[in-house]
């Protein structure tokens, strides 16, 4: 499954860590960690910048994590019309980042920096695979 | 200070919507200008380095055209890039080359012409401007990167989308008085906060305009300066620094830890503090970019920034003037010509012909110019 499948609308279609996908086919969202030296990486990566290693281990993000920050993206590029508004998030989940976009469902008054979230992966209609945030 | 490397000529085109000629065109109007002030001719020049964001120009490798155009042949050109902060890595560049002994005397030329592509394919780039594998796919653009920095200062240190607006309205007044800016306007505040969001809690008025537009500097060592130039102005200190495009990767988003780097490194080689800057030019592409420069720039302590706009501090007559020539939020922000465009209002200023937007006795200057959101920080000092 190529890499093309990630997300809204794909930019990349050629990646190492095209399992990824395959990953959020299974329901997770993952990272990767580095055999050598036991560094982890989310968004994941092939290739460890810490020690120079390229063999890597995938490792699921999961639990509760925090809201960062967020806004809510008031126009879009092109591709995403036809989502505006939608809210755009950094959660935190235990010291691994993570940017992707809030439920929006959920009501504005319900949003603030440090909320807890859980992730959800997300099959869009249109065969696309993807995650956000939602309430914990 | 070292006098090694001083700027002897600056030149800018008017900033305008939409650019009615050809980049060549466009990068000529601010060569001519700076050509004229420097009073050199062009077998003086030694070397030219030209500067833009790639993904708007037609034309493929834009310095050989552009070198021709401005009759540089047969001497070297390069391009630089680093989107919006291009034209300071060029000046950064060029010092390089100067000090070094390579070259005497070298051109910088930035320019952009962001109308020479469709307003769709502009659109079509914004979504382009972070990390393409793990955050465009969600929709992510410029303007909700700065306001996700925004929504963390706010949280972290009570700044409000008020603050956010007396910097625009700032911006505006001082707009008002430059001829070459695109936005000559004043804002009231409640325009300001009335205004739509463009991305929360940033709104239309927080927002710089896309502009074509070309800005030149011409740079030349100790020597050809005294010879040249009854005011030459001195680079006294250079900051360069990066930081992760992918915003997962960044310890914290209230603050631009670019920018502190370079501005570290800028002062250290000046042998000067952020209180001995009489004016500064810092990249205001929103709002909340000019109260997250007063802090890299430890003109306010972290989270003080706010008290600096709120006392009025940062107009003429305050404690450190900013953008007092309407920044890009009122010149507009012509990509590739931006940085030239500071350097060359603080070069105006330490040389007292900034009319009315000048700062009696103005001797120590710095500009802060910022590619992409928080990615690329340039920090200069100069002084007379």
């Amino acid at each position: 499954m190529g890499f093309e499948k990630f997300g809204r609308k794909s930019f990349a279609s050629q990646t190492k860590v095209e399992s990824f996908v395959e990953y959020l086919a299974k329901g997770e969202l993952s990272g990767t960690q580095c055999k050598s030296c036991g560094k982890q990486y989310f968004p994941p990566r092939a290739d460890c910048a810490e020690c120079l290693g390229n063999e890597m281990d995938w490792f699921k993000i999961e639990g509760t994590g925090n809201l960062v920050s967020f806004t809510k993206a008031g126009f879009a590029p092109t591709g995403f019309e036809a989502d505006v508004p939608y809210t755009l998030a950094l959660a935190d989940f235990n010291g691994i980042k993570v940017f992707g976009r809030l439920d929006s469902s959920i009501p504005k008054e319900e949003v603030s920096v440090g909320m807890a979230l859980q992730i959800n992966i997300l099959n869009l209609p249109d065969g696309q695979l993807s995650y956000e945030f939602v309430k914990s | 200070m070292s006098k090694d490397v001083a700027i002897i000529g600056v030149g800018q085109s008017a900033f305008v919507r939409g650019y009615q000629g050809s980049i060549r065109e466009l990068a000529f109007e601010a060569f001519r200008e700076a050509m004229q002030d420097a009073g050199i001719s062009k077998s003086d020049i030694d070397a030219s380095i030209i500067c833009s964001a790639p993904e708007y120009d037609s034309q493929r490798s834009p310095s050989g055209i552009i070198a021709e155009y401005l009759g540089l042949n047969p001497q070297p050109t390069f391009a630089v890039e680093t989107v919006c902060s291009s034209s300071t890595t060029g000046l950064r560049a060029g010092y390089a080359m100067v000090k070094s002994g390579l070259h005497d005397i070298i051109v910088v030329l930035g320019f952009q012409k962001m109308s020479e592509i469709s307003s769709a394919d502009s659109q079509e780039r914004m979504g382009r401007g972070g990390d393409i594998m793990w955050e465009s796919p969600f929709g992510s653009m410029m303007p909700a990167y700065y306001a996700m920095h925004a929504c963390a200062h706010f949280d972290k240190y009570g700044s409000t989308e008020k603050d956010l607006a007396m910097i625009r309205v700032k911006a505006a007044k001082y707009g008002t008085i430059n001829e070459k800016a695109v936005y000559r306007k004043e804002v009231s505040l409640e325009d300001a906060l009335n205004a739509p969001y463009v991305s929360s809690p940033l709104k239309r008025f927080d927002c710089c305009a896309n502009a074509d537009g070309a800005s030149c500097i011409i740079i030349a060592n100790k020597d050809r300066a005294k010879d040249i130039c009854p005011k030459p102005v001195w680079f006294m200190g250079l900051g360069s620094a990066t930081a992760s495009m992918t915003l997962t990767n960044r310890d914290t988003l209230y603050g631009i830890a670019c920018a502190r780097k370079a501005a570290q490194e800028a002062y250290a080689m000046a042998g000067v503090t952020p209180q001995d800057i009489d004016v500064a030019e810092v990249h205001d592409c929103f709002t909340i970019a000019e109260l997250l420069a007063y802090e890299a720039l430890g003109f306010a302590e972290p989270g003080k920034g706010v008290e600096l706009i709120r006392e009025g501090q940062t107009y003429i007559g305050g404690k450190i003037p900013v953008n007092v020539d309407g920044g890009l939020l009122s010149k507009g922000h012509p990509i590739g010509a931006t940085g030239g465009s500071q350097v060359r209002t603080i070069v105006l200023q330490l040389r007292d012909e900034a009319g009315g937007m000048q700062v009696p006795g103005a001797e120590i200057g710095l500009i802060h110019n910022i590619g992409g959101v928080g990615v690329y920080g340039n920090v200069i000092i100069l002084g007379r």
